[in-house]
């Protein structure tokens, strides 16, 4: 993440400036690649390290939680110019301040945990 | 071979990368999702015992919070050996864009006005950190991942929740970009 500046604010504001391909490369890259692997992974019935088949969890149906908490994380991800990942990677990178900002998505988790039975799912 | 590791690394090769993480967390019985990470902390800090949502045996998550510190090593690995120096090579429209909003041209990876010392030492830089940072949390667990679980472990599962999600995480992302920074910056 951090060679190919993933975890550059910059390339985020890029990113939904729809000024750069550069970001949608990294993860379009993992996609295509990803989708082909687990296609594979199914269709051979590749097994984990102890020998267990590897399984996909369906996640649950629904629309709102997905299409609202990401719109959420959404507006954190173009403020801060990171996603938890690169929250971490900076502050490994030197990027101290960004402690700021995991500190807070802690709370922010926290806060989901307090509320959630009171938000349309 | 210097030249390779210091230089920035092409979009191609870090997708590669990162999927291969998928890839190898997934060949050991695990996934690829780091925001699950936000909720293990929550709920080894201890506040299982009084909600609900972090009451779970969060040990056996321990694998994802070294993977996280990992990445934190993996962060400074990257700045320390790997780094040239050189600030973002940004497209032209996207400087143009920022310096109306009162960027200065990038010198690094993250905007000084952003992440400085002196920045978050002002009321507006610490909010700006806080209020991005709550947002992030707080979303990334309603919405049930982040970029590595939705974006890249979900679509690669092709899921339609994580089409969603990442439908949901631009809709956010547009709206701070185009309608809240002009505002705010």
């Amino acid at each position: 993440m951090a060679k190919s500046e993933a975890l550059s604010w910059y390339r985020i504001q890029e990113m939904f400036r729809f000024q750069s391909f550069h970001m949608y490369g990294i993860i379009g890259t993992a996609v295509v690649l990803g989708v082909l692997g687990i296609a594979l992974i199914k269709k051979f019935n590749v097994r984990d390290n102890e020998g267990n088949p590897i399984v996909f969890y369906p996640k649950a149906k629904s629309v709102t939680r997905y299409l609202l908490g990401g719109a959420i994380f959404g507006l954190g991800w173009a403020l801060s110019g990171a996603c938890p990942g690169p929250i971490a990677v900076n502050i490994g990178y030197g990027y101290l301040s960004m402690a700021i900002v995991f500190l807070f998505a802690t709370i922010g988790t926290f806060i989901y945990g307090l509320v959630k039975d009171k938000l349309p799912h | 071979m210097i030249e390779f590791l210091t230089q920035p690394w092409s979009w191609w090769f870090s997708g590669i990368l990162i999927v291969s993480i998928m890839f190898f967390l997934l060949y050991f019985g695990k996934s690829f999702g780091i925001s699950a990470n936000l909720r293990t902390i929550c709920a080894a800090s201890g506040v299982g015992k009084r909600v609900k949502f972090f009451d779970f045996n969060w040990r056996n998550q321990l694998w994802n919070l070294v993977f996280l510190a990992g990445s934190i090593i993996g962060g400074f690995i990257a700045h320390k050996f790997m780094s040239n120096g050189e600030p973002v090579q940004l497209a032209e429209a996207t400087i143009a864009d920022l310096n109306a909003l009162g960027f200065l041209n990038p010198t690094s990876i993250q905007p000084e006005e952003l992440f400085s010392w002196e920045a978050i030492f002002t009321f507006k830089g610490f909010f700006i950190l806080a209020l991005g940072g709550l947002l992030v949390g707080f979303g990334t667990r309603y919405a049930g991942g982040c970029t590595s679980g939705h974006a890249i472990s979900g679509l690669a599962d092709l899921q339609l929740p994580s089409l969603i999600a990442v439908i949901g995480f631009f809709i956010g992302g547009l709206i701070m970009t185009f309608g809240i920074f002009p505002l705010l910056f």
